[in-house]
């Protein structure tokens, strides 16, 4: 893998240009920051931020029984959604740990498209592939034709709605329409991955660069993924591969939101439900530290001698000013405000479990 | 990489040791502030404690990662910044000056010859960035 070379988004000039500090993420060549990540955190809390994240996978389910695939794949009710509407959902194995966790939009009754998460993009969808076969369905993986910007923060919609004929007062959260972004062809939802108002704006790939220009003229200040990762993290939201894998189940991870065992039958439906009755062994708990230091992903927890649980993500906070983290405890031992002992480079370290999550904006 | 003191003496790891008498006092470089991005805890040692060249001296941890430090000269700890708790900005802002971290009693002022000057600290730098 060291000797693949670096995939590169539309976005990745004008990031260099920008003074980016490039790094390798799942094998994209991306910016982990610009002039750093606690200013540009709080310029999406405050104002607005803007992340390149075109390395996100697209793929389109068309046809006859779009529904059936997708109500088959997921634990959240796909038939919930009307046209113009998105919802957060679970790609599941048959063991109920998470192929990915997905956005899907709703264009018609048989025209979806899904969003899916970079390093994953292959998998999700020969998954989806192999699961419509006999089915009257179109499985597409269509990454390759958009860029993808997420503006972020409080300000988003004063920068954007000048560029766009999309009206965008009206549009609710996790809602979507297709118009125009600075005269070409967009996609535009009202949704992110920060905790902040915002929109993800889907556009060809040769029209990111103009674009993500004069989005930053008008205000926004560019991010990089260091601030996005503290951001969804303030804002509980799970990153695949820390949080989430094909080990932990939806229940497991406190998306029960998510899990509508009422819909039908889906894949992992039984695991769900035998979770629900039996009770959960573990679950993602939110934690901040008692004791100096950041408890980062993989860290051990422990109890005397026994591992009982790990560190799944965990960071300082820039808003809180203190440290955070999720992390899969016992069932026994997840209340709010039970108290663990967390190895920092060996170290005993003292955390407690606090509700989440740690930032919600203000209405 | 043209504020490299030249009154220092560099480690591979990113450490300086600038010293007065038998007191050295140590930090990290304005190279290694950049990569580590905005510093939010330094973990240091207790006045006191005996360290050995190479022996771990602390921790920095940054918005994105932890780093270790290193004791680039052995000794015994006789003052760390206090100032660091409440300010550990300071290490990105002023990492030649009130960024410092520690002071140490030089066990054997020879061993300050086995750093890197301030040039060679350079050279070593753009090889190592590979720009």
């Amino acid at each position: 893998m060291a000797d693949a070379p670096l995939k590169k988004t539309p976005l990745n000039q004008v990031e260099k240009d920008l003074g980016g500090k490039m790094v390798d993420f799942g094998g994209w060549e991306l910016p982990v920051q610009f002039t750093g990540i606690l200013d540009e955190h709080e310029a999406v809390r405050t104002k607005a931020g803007l992340f390149d994240v075109s390395h996100m996978g697209e793929v389109t389910v068309k046809g006859r029984q779009a529904l059936d695939l997708l109500q088959k794949s997921t634990c959240n009710d796909v038939s919930k959604l009307d046209d113009g509407r998105a919802q957060y959902n679970g790609l599941l194995y048959p063991t109920a740990g998470f192929v990915d966790d997905i956005l899907i939009y709703r264009n018609g009754s048989e025209d979806y498209f899904v969003v899916v998460n970079a390093s994953n993009t292959d998998k999700d969808y020969e998954w989806l592939a192999k699961s419509a076969k006999g089915m009257d369905v179109e499985v597409k993986n269509v990454s390759a034709d958009y860029a993808q910007l997420a503006l972020q923060g409080p300000e988003s919609e004063r920068i954007l709605q000048p560029m766009t004929d999309v009206k965008l007062g009206p549009m609710k959260y996790y809602r979507f329409a297709h118009g125009k972004v600075d005269g070409v062809p967009a996609l535009v939802s009202r949704t992110g991955y920060t905790g902040e108002d915002g929109f993800e704006i889907y556009v060809a790939p040769k029209e990111g660069p103009r674009i993500m220009r004069k989005l930053l003229d008008a205000g926004a200040k560019a991010c990089g993924l260091g601030a996005r990762d503290t951001l969804r993290l303030e804002a509980k939201m799970a990153l695949y591969g820390n949080d989430i894998d094909d080990s932990t189940t939806p229940l497991e991870a406190d998306l029960g939101w998510i899990v509508k065992l009422e819909k039908g039958d889906f894949v992992g439906r039984d695991v769900l439900e035998r979770e629900k009755n039996e009770g959960l062994k573990r679950k993602l708990v939110g934690f901040e530290m008692i004791d100096r230091g950041i408890a980062r992903h993989g860290y051990r927890i422990v109890d005397g001698k026994d591992e009982i649980g790990v560190v799944t993500s965990g960071t300082h906070s820039p808003t809180l000013k203190k440290a955070i983290g999720l992390a899969y405890l016992p069932l026994d031992k997840s209340a709010q405000g039970s108290e663990f002992t967390v190895l920092i480079r060996g170290k005993e370290t003292r955390a407690r479990v606090v509700p989440t999550p740690f930032y919600k904006r203000a209405k | 990489m043209a504020n490299t003191p030249e009154d220092n003496r560099y480690a591979r790891s990113h450490e300086y040791v600038h010293v007065e008498g038998d007191i050295g006092t140590i930090g990290i470089t304005e190279y290694a502030q950049k990569e580590l991005g905005d510093v939010v805890f330094v973990e240091l040692p207790q006045v006191g404690a005996q360290l050995e060249m190479g022996d771990e001296l602390g921790s920095i941890e940054s918005v994105k990662a932890v780093s270790e430090l290193f004791a680039p000269v052995g000794g015994e700890v006789v003052e760390v910044n206090e100032a660091l708790a409440d300010k550990p900005e300071l290490v990105n802002t002023d990492p030649w000056g009130d960024g410092w971290m520690v002071r140490i009693k030089l066990a054997d002022p020879t061993e300050v010859d086995e750093l890197m000057s301030a040039e060679e600290y350079e050279e070593f730098v753009q090889k190592e960035s590979g720009k």
